[in-house]
This record gives structure tokens, C-alpha cells and sequence, in this order.
């Protein structure tokens, strides 16, 4: 019995470390390789350069144009997410009555499951074609579409989670208002979503992240052409579809062009590290208020 | 009268709380509600604001008259009435804004928007629940920052900055230190000669310091409604006896 227990004990504890372990590592390879980079390339033309050619003979290794390509698509995901994602969770949580919510927020949750590549694949075959009716100077590639079909993938993030920082605000708050008489409306915008503001502002965070880090609608949809541009009907490259990209060439593995795949790479993490701290900041501080 | 509940019987789901319940309410006095947990003291409470209508399964029969008006017909606009009833909470509930603003929120949902009269108005509020001299200097601060009898004094000034004519309190001492209790007991000892006031208390002493009338409920049950004195030197039912006497409850 009591070393049944052990072996449970010791077992759970190496698969905690293997994880550990892992990230670890990748985090060491990402630094090991950024720093080779970084030996033949100045960090100052990374940041500032802007232009990213490392694949053609005039080379150039400014981050900017990719980062454009990830700022605009994950902007306009955001845009669609935000406003429809907090209203849902408001109906959800104020409006809907306790069973028509128990239905809608699971099947809302579903949008999430829904493998990214078909978002990417109806995004490039159907948004497009349909976008470009309204918009004629739309490029077949281009950061609009797949940045709408980006936003409806992470708008449950937004709208569950949300609803649940919603519904977390204690009910005496709702109460006080109403008993002030404040109307339903007046209730939730000016009372409880103040209330839940650290727990939306999280989810917003994690969408954020998310969208950065979506590759598969963006490859297919957004296009490989890597331009500092806020332009959103022409063709761009973010930085997770120039990742794919190398990493599927074939380009020799101790070259500089393989390399910057990890520069590329280090720059999303420390970005989507910032992201997770100021979360992990807000979530801390909500639960401070409530305590 | 001012307030009269008319053979008030209430349900949630199934389950009775309240049964067959009437009481008349004189204008500017207090009464005290008083009786075991469970009892029904805030579902009773809560039916002169119309706050069950917020729990789906709530049901109501009998009357609720306010200034001889029944709040429950159909032709009552709740906002409107919850407006004219103010309510004080047992946990005091700030909203996550400023000072300034927890009182000001009152005015501003009901239309109010002339900035000066509404800042008139949070001034006398505070004053009137004894908190202005210790937070006029600090109006923008957020009232968490502020102690727990000073944000239940700062509820009570939000209440009054809607200008109600009844206060309906529930345990609104309950969570507070005994200086700040009796604090919140001298105000509402200042309030009644503007308001109309109901307050549930468990504290026998609360309700004899603070009310003029006081009801002991049981089990749903108006067992004893009298003069507070009365009530408590002089109980006409056994069981008020032994509750006032801490033999039970
Ligand atoms: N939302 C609700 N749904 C169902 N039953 C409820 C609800 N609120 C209260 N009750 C029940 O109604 C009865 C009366 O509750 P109420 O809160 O009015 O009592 P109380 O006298 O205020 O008690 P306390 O002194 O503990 O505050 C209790 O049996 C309680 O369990
Ligand atoms: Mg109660």
C-alpha cells in the first residue's frame, strides 16, 4: 500500500518535470540558435529594418514586415471578437434564461473546435471571393479575411470566458444596482462588466495571444508576402506563416536563412509571454477585489 | 399608512416562506423585524422593493400597498418604484468606481445629468450619512479603499441620493465592528424623521434602541407585531418570550 502510494507519488512527479522539462528545452533551443542569429545579424537592423527578404540575394532581416502582417490579421480578429464576444457574454449571463445558456455556451464553445484549417481553407475559398463583391481591389491573399475568420474562431474564447468572469461578480452587486433602479441594460454595462473588467480583460489577453499564434488560417488565407503595410486587402505574410514556410522549404539546416526561424520564433514567444503576464497580473488582482 | 402588507403569502418553487402575512407601516417611523435564521425577514423585506421578482421561481399572492398604491400591478414601473424604496444591504456592496461616482450612480441611471446638481446632491447624501467629513477630500478614490463601516455608510448615502421615501435595511450592521454598528444605529435614529424605515436585525438590542414598532417572525409566520416596548418587556405570544429571551432561535 504504502509503496503503491510512493510509486504514484514519484510518477506524478516525473511527468510534472518531463513537461518542465520540455518547455525547457525548447526555450533553450530558441535562445541557443536567436544567439547564433543574432552573431551575424544586428538586433538593431532586426527591429528597425524594413524590409524582410532572407531568402533572396539582397538580403535584409527587419522583423517589422512580419510583424505587421501579425499585428493586422490579429487586429482585426480582435475586432470582430471583442464587441460580439462581450455581447454575448452579456446576454449569456443577464438575459438568457438559466436553460437556453446552458445550451448556447457549450455550442458556442464548439466554433473553438473546429480545426483551423478548415477556418483557413473557407476563409480563402468562400470570404474572399464574397469580400472581394464588396471590396473589387481585394487580393486573392490578403490579411482581411483570414482576420474575420480568426475573430469568429476566437470569439468563444472571448465570450466564455467572459461570461464567466461575468457570472463570478457577486450577486448582491447586481442587486444594489437594481435597487437603485437601474434598468437590466444599465446593470450589466455600467455595473457588472466594471466589476468583471481584470476577468474580460483576460480573456481579451488570451485571445490575443491565441490570434497571434494562429498559423494554419493565416498560411492559407493571408498570403507569403512579408510588407510593412496596415493595407488590409493586399497580401501579407505574418511571422508564424514565414516559420511554416522555411521550416517546410529546404533550406540547408546551419544556414543564416534557417536560423531566423528561430529569431522569428523567440520574438512570438517573448511577445506572448508579456501577454501571459499581464493576465496572470490581472487575474491576481481580480481575485484580490473579491476577497 | 405608508406601507401595508395585505394577507401576503410567498413561494419559492413549492415551498411557502411567507404565510398569510399583514402589517401596516406608519409614515417616518422604524420598524424592526426580528426572528430565527430562515424565518423569511429579507424575502419579506425584499417584496416592498420588488427584488424576488429577480428569482425565477418566486411567487406572490396578497397585496403590497405603498402609499396606498398596490406595487404589484401591472401598471407599476419597477425602475420607477425601486427608485422611491431604497435598500441597504447586509454586506456592504460598493460598486468598483469612485466614491463620487457610488453615490452619483443612482442619479445618473434615473436621467439626472446637471453635473452640479448631481454633485449638490452626493454632498447632502454623504452628510446625511455622517460620512462626509471623512471622505471629502478623497471623492475620487475608489471605495474599496474605504473600512467596512465607512463603505456600509457610503451604501446608505447611495440609497439616500435618489431621495426614497422608505429605507429597507437588511442586517445592514451585521458585518460591522460595534463602534461602526452603533454609528450606522445613530443614523438611522436621524433618518426617520425623512423616511420611512424597515430593518431586519438579529440584535435584540439593535431593534429596541433603533425601532418604534418591531415583528417577530416564525417560520413564515407574523407571530407578534407591536409597539417595540411592548414587544419586548411585555410579549403577548409565548413564543416571542422565549426568542426575546434567547431561550431559542
Ligand atoms: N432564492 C431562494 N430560493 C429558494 N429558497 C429560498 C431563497 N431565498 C431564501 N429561501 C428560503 O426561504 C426561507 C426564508 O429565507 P430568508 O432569507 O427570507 O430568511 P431570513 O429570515 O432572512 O434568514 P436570515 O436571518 O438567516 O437572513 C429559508 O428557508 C430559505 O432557505
Ligand atoms: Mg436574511
Amino acid at each position: 500500500m504504502n509503496i503503491k502510494e510512493k510509486i504514484i507519488e514519484k510518477g506524478l512527479l516525473f511527468c510534472a518535470l518531463l513537461t518542465i522539462l520540455t518547455t525547457l528545452g525548447i526555450i533553450a533551443v530558441l535562445v541557443i540558435q536567436s544567439v547564433s542569429f543574432f552573431k551575424e545579424v544586428s538586433f538593431l537592423d532586426f527591429i528597425t529594418d524594413t524590409e524582410w527578404t532572407p531568402l533572396f540575394s539582397n538580403k535584409h532581416y527587419g522583423i517589422l514586415p512580419l510583424f505587421a502582417g501579425t499585428f493586422l490579421t490579429t487586429f482585426i480578429a480582435i475586432l470582430v471578437a471583442v464587441p460580439i464576444g462581450l455581447i454575448i457574454a452579456i446576454y449569456l449571463s443577464e438575459y438568457a434564461p438559466k436553460k437556453l445558456r446552458n445550451i448556447l455556451k457549450p455550442a458556442l464553445e464548439v466554433l473553438a473546435a473546429v480545426p483551423t484549417v478548415v477556418y483557413g481553407y473557407f476563409a480563402l475559398v468562400y470570404v474572399t471571393p464574397f469580400l472581394q463583391n464588396i471590396f473589387p481591389s481585394l487580393s486573392g491573399f490578403n490579411s482581411l479575411s483570414p482576420g474575420l475568420m480568426m475573430g469568429i474562431m476566437i470569439l468563444p474564447l472571448v465570450s466564455s470566458l467572459s461570461e464567466d468572469a461575468l457570472y463570478a461578480v457577486p450577486k448582491f452587486l447586481k442587486e444594489g444596482s437594481f435597487a437603485l433602479g437601474a434598468t437590466k441594460f444599465q446593470t450589466a454595462w455600467k455595473v457588472m462588466v466594471p466589476a468583471a473588467f481584470s476577468g474580460i480583460a483576460v480573456s481579451v489577453i488570451l485571445a490575443i495571444s491565441r490570434a497571434i499564434g494562429e498559423t494554419m488560417i493565416v498560411a492559407i488565407a493571408a498570403g507569403q508576402q512579408p510588407r510593412l503595410t496596415m493595407n488590409p486587402l493586399v497580401p501579407v505574410e505574418t511571422a508564424t506563416t514565414y516559420i511554416v514556410q522555411v521550416s517546410m522549404g529546404d533550406v540547408p539546416h546551419d544556414s543564416i536563412e534557417y536560423k531566423t526561424i528561430f529569431a522569428v520564433g523567440m520574438s512570438l514567444f517573448v511577445f506572448t509571454l508579456v501577454l501571459n503576464n499581464i493576465s496572470f497580473w490581472l487575474k491576481k488582482r481580480y481575485q484580490e477585489t473579491y476577497n | 399608512m405608508k406601507i401595508e402588507a395585505k394577507n401576503v403569502n410567498f413561494f419559492y418553487g413549492p415551498d411557502q416562506v411567507l404565510r398569510d402575512i399583514s402589517m401596516s407601516i406608519k409614515k417616518n417611523t422604524v420598524t424592526a423585524l426580528i426572528g430565527p435564521s430562515g424565518c423569511g425577514k429579507s424575502t419579506f423585506l425584499r417584496l416592498f422593493n420588488r427584488m424576488n421578482d429577480l428569482i425565477e421561481t418566486a411567487k406572490l399572492e396578497g397585496e403590497i400597498l405603498i402609499d396606498g398604491v398596490d406595487i404589484y400591478n401591472k401598471n407599476i414601473n419597477v425602475n420607477e418604484l425601486r427608485k422611491t424604496i431604497g435598500m441597504v444591504f447586509q454586506k456592504p456592496n460598493p460598486f468598483p468606481k469612485s466614491i463620487f461616482e457610488n453615490v452619483a450612480y443612482g442619479m445618473k441611471v434615473n436621467g439626472i445629468t446637471d453635473k452640479s446638481i448631481i454633485e449638490e446632491s452626493v454632498e447632502e447624501s454623504l452628510k446625511q450619512a455622517a460620512l462626509w467629513e471623512e471622505v471629502k477630500d478623497k471623492l475620487k478614490k475608489s471605495a474599496f479603499a474605504l473600512s467596512g463601516g465607512q463603505q456600509q455608510r457610503l451604501c446608505i448615502a447611495r440609497a439616500l441620493a435618489v431621495k426614497p421615501s422608505v429605507l429597507l435595511m437588511d442586517e445592514p450592521a451585521s458585518a460591522l465592528d460595534p463602534i461602526s454598528s452603533i454609528k450606522i444605529e445613530e443614523l438611522i435614529y436621524q433618518l426617520k424623521a425623512s423616511y420611512t424605515i424597515m430593518i431586519v436585525t438579529h440584535n435584540m438590542q439593535q431593534a429596541s434602541r433603533t425601532s418604534d414598532k418591531t415583528a417577530f417572525f416564525y417560520m413564515g409566520e407574523l407571530v407578534e407585531f407591536d409597539d417595540t416596548r411592548t414587544l419586548f418587556t411585555n410579549p403577548k405570544k409565548e413564543r416571542t418570550q422565549n426568542y426575546i429571551t434567547g431561550r431559542f432561535g
